[in-house]
């Protein structure tokens, strides 16, 4: 082990450019852990954007008519929805935010392995959001074309709105490479001596896994928006038919980064879950090496899958029988996982806290849309549903229902960490129930109007559909008052809540070993060495006193 | 013990796989079938639903169970028991969603087959044929600005397309946004879709400015309409009536209301529609 802590690298620099208190979170930090804060609460601003626009989406939809707002505006704002929710509040969150909080504890290092570059990266996320949202104000018009940005419509839309778009989603996809990069080279080779791959908790894999995939992918998604930047500015031909251009090179191109995105967003997920589980079940992670072989199938399977997001579009129909088989197949080690996860409940001491609920919550609604998608995958199912509001269920049961719950019950788990105190578990369970339910009202009513007929991304429907879109939209407003207990929660708690104490789950993986919130230095003296971060019950006799939470030689 | 574990687990599977065959197979989410596609997609959806519901329910259960089986009891300070793992039951978890995924895709490739998804799409002096008339027949500038090559046939690209026998052909022009159907036999246009009953239809389909889609829910099926790149899309309807016909891909600010109808008539009324509709009668 030759690399050095960063700490050893810059020993003058690292404490001088931190400023303190509260300023830090405003400034080029360089600690991993105030530069997962700033993610996490950038994240959670763009969610809010986001959020009020999906309600401005559930408002338009209340009525069958488009009497909400002009229909131009209405699909800004679909696509702004999708695009904030996306590269602004989900993948900087569960890979930025708890993956600079938690990767340098898990392999036991005082930082990231490139600090500079990891500020950076995050740096670059708040004047691409802001960049985003203000071309609505500036450019006269936001992108009108969806997330997916399908030329020729991309090219025919007003050109400054796409073109703001374009660059922003640059902006955001090179974070993302950056932080990427960044979570390879400390999992690979900042790991504390001694420590093995193996030993690591799920979380590293979870990372490494999805470091993988957006190291391969996210370029392909750069070189697609530059060409169709140079179709909309220079006038080339490259998507467009009347030049001589072929749209559906640029849909193959698009889904090889936008399907591996999927997993972007869950597989971070899956590792945070696999974190909080054993903690409040006490029992070890079942089944730990089926769990990380699972992450890797599902990142060499994700990459093979996109193009089941293109079965109307003309693939030829060996194309079609490949990619239904190789989705269909990521249903195994997805299945791993969940029967993995129920096996670590089975039998444990389960405390059905806030962090817990929303994680069971997770299991369910991401094994729903799990189900639903098994049969997306199919060629001919996925031939009458392709871009219906059964989709729009679908998806949002996997990245709402999975990973945004997931992003709750870390909040829960690890609040305590990141300040000190416990959050309130009376609201945290208000906030759970008012999720659950508004969640489900919202989006489980969307797969039957896409099986009888209403196509996603219109703001006008058929009448006979204006029941099911009612209930729809009292669920959208179910989830948005949900957001209020949260935020009081948050606030309130910071500043009067329950001291929690270094460690209040008893938890051993090794953020807990430190104090709450902890030094910049991560801890005081050396880096313990916890090689078994799930070794639950294997110190009996009883008590939470007994587990060794002091550092292993 | 034992036994009593293998009856009970026995039983409950047993009691779920009932439950999800009979959800399955009782409850319909779908709209009328109206094509002979329909029917095939109805089946595969029944199975579909079946096994779905048997997974749903299987792991609501057991994760339910869970919690109210094995929640920590007040004072209860101890850890549970340090089991890591266990291989035999990895194997099982692994095995049995890997046969059902491989029969779901078995049979969803024969469903697809029935549908007629994989049949050849090559050009074949037919297609040649009916590029042809379709290029004829949609605006000459379109077609030139495209830049297809005539003389060398053009490709077509995906769909469905099964049948032989006595075909219907109508070409279908999309735009913003409206959907245009000709009949080559007879040369009548319309803004509606009126085909008889029981008779197979061709779609030929081309777009003029963005992608769109042909979408009737009572008949299962979609394809796109892409600009530059000419697709098929064949069916048989088998229930006389008025079905919606939507786009289904973002195509604009008005996506929402682009929408007409495919009408079924009985072969008769199919017919007199052609004969009132012919500009070649009406003239004569």
């Amino acid at each position: 082990m030759t690399v050095a802590t960063p700490r050893e690298l810059e020993p003058q620099l690292q404490e001088p450019l931190q400023p303190a208190g509260w300023l830090r979170y405003f400034s080029f930090s360089l600690d991993h852990k105030v530069i997962g804060l700033q993610y996490l609460v950038c994240g959670f601003f763009f969610y809010l954007v986001g959020g009020l626009l999906a309600g401005a989406i559930r408002t338009e939809l209340a009525t069958p008519l488009s009497d909400f707002m002009p229909r131009d505006t209405y699909n800004e704002v679909l696509t702004l929805h999708g695009t904030v929710m996306i590269f602004l509040w989900i993948v900087p969150v569960v890979n930025g935010a708890f993956g600079n909080y938690l990767i340098p504890f898990y392999v036991g290092a005082r930082d990231m392995a490139f600090p500079r570059l990891n500020a950076v990266a995050f740096w670059m996320i708040p004047p691409a959001g802001l960049l985003l949202i203000s071309s609505y104000f500036l450019a006269g018009a936001a992108a009108q074309s969806g997330w997916t940005a399908y030329p020729p419509l991309s090219l025919t839309t007003p050109a400054a709105g796409q073109i703001v778009w374009i660059l922003s989603v640059l902006l955001l996809g090179g974070s993302s490479i950056f932080g990427a990069v960044n979570f390879i080279a400390t999992v690979l080779k900042l790991r504390r001596p001694g420590l093995k791959l193996m030993q690591l908790p799920m979380y590293c894999w979870a990372m490494l896994g999805t470091s993988l995939l957006v190291v391969l992918s996210t370029p392909v998604l750069a070189g697609v928006l530059i060409l169709l930047s140079f179709d909309i500015i220079a006038h080339t031909g490259f998507f467009n038919p009347a030049l001589g251009g072929n749209v559906v090179v640029y849909q193959h191109l698009f889904w090889f980064y936008s399907h591996p995105a999927v997993y972007i967003m869950v597989l971070p997920a899956f590792g945070l879950v696999s974190e909080i589980l054993p903690v409040h079940s006490r029992k070890p992670l079942f089944g730990y090496t089926t769990m990380v072989y699972s992450i890797m199938a599902i990142v060499f399977l994700g990459l093979i899958v996109w193009a089941h997001h293109m079965f109307t579009s003309g693939t030829p129909p060996w194309m079609r029988l490949f990619f239904t088989i190789a989705t269909s197949f990521i249903a195994v080690p997805t299945g791993i996982k969940f029967f993995n996860w129920l096996a670590t409940l089975w039998g444990g001491k389960i405390a059905l806290n806030s962090a817990m609920l929303f994680s069971c919550g997770f299991i369910l609604n991401f094994v729903f849309g799990g189900i639903t998608g098994i049969t997306l995958a199919q060629v001919p199912f996925d031939i009458h549903v392709h871009d219906t509001y059964y989709v729009v269920g679908h998806f949002h049961y996997i990245v709402y229902g999975g990973t945004v719950f997931v992003i709750f019950a870390s909040l829960y788990h690890w609040y305590p960490k990141f300040t000190g105190r416990l959050l309130n578990e009376d609201l945290g369970r208000l906030h759970f129930v008012l999720t659950f339910i508004g969640f489900n009202l919202c989006f489980l009513p969307q797969h039957w109007l896409g099986l009888n007929g209403m196509p996603r991304r219109v703001a006008e429907y058929d009448p006979t559909f204006s029941t099911l879109n009612q209930v729809s939209s009292v669920g959208a407003l179910i989830m948005a008052i949900s957001t209020l207990p949260l935020l009081i929660n948050v606030v309130v708690t910071a500043l009067y809540g329950t001291p929690a104490g270094d460690n209040p789950w008893n938890a051993l993986t090794p953020e807990w070993l430190t104090t709450s919130p902890p030094p910049v230095e991560n801890w005081s003296g050396e880096a313990p060495l916890v090689t078994e971060p799930y070794g639950y019950g294997q110190h009996q006799p009883a008590g939470p006193s007994s587990h060794p939470l002091t550092p292993a030689a | 013990m034992q036994i009593r574990t293998a009856v009970t687990t026995a039983l409950a599977a047993t009691a779920l796989i009932a439950t999800g065959m009979l959800v399955g197979t009782q409850v319909n989410l779908l709209p009328v079938d109206a094509s002979s596609n329909a029917a095939a997609y109805d089946s595969l959806f029944k199975v579909l639903f079946s096994i779905g519901t048997m997974l749903f329910a299987g792991i609501l259960i057991v994760l339910v169970y869970s919690l109210v089986r094995f929640r920590r009891r007040a004072g209860d300070g101890a850890d549970g028991p340090p089991t890591e793992g266990n291989l035999p039951l990895e194997i099982v978890w692994t095995a049995i969603p890997a046969v059902v995924v491989l029969f779901i895709g078995i049979y969803s490739y024969d469903i697809y087959e029935r549908m007629g998804g994989m049949a050849p799409l090559d050009h074949d002096a037919m297609h040649h044929q009916a590029s042809a008339m379709i290029e004829a027949s949609v605006q000459p500038a379109a077609s030139q600005a495209i830049g297809e090559d005539q003389a060398s046939g053009e490709r077509l690209w995906g769909g469905i397309r099964p049948i032989d026998g006595d075909v219907l052909p109508v070409d279908v022009t999309a735009m913003q946004f409206a959907f245009i159907f000709h009949y080559p036999e007879g040369e009548i246009t319309s803004g509606e879709l009126h085909v008889p009953l029981g008779r197979p239809v061709e779609l030929r389909m081309k777009a003029l400015d963005v992608i769109h889609a042909f979408w009737v829910p009572q008949f299962r099926l979609k394809q796109d309409v892409i600009p530059g790149q000419p697709t098929v899309l064949t069916f048989t309807p088998t229930r006389a009536g008025t079905y919606p016909v939507i786009c289904a891909e973002l195509c604009g600010p008005y996506h929402g209301g682009m929408r007409t109808s495919v009408v079924v008539h009985e072969p008769d009324d199919y017919l007199a529609w052609v004969q009132a509709n012919s500009p070649a009668i009406t003239n004569t």
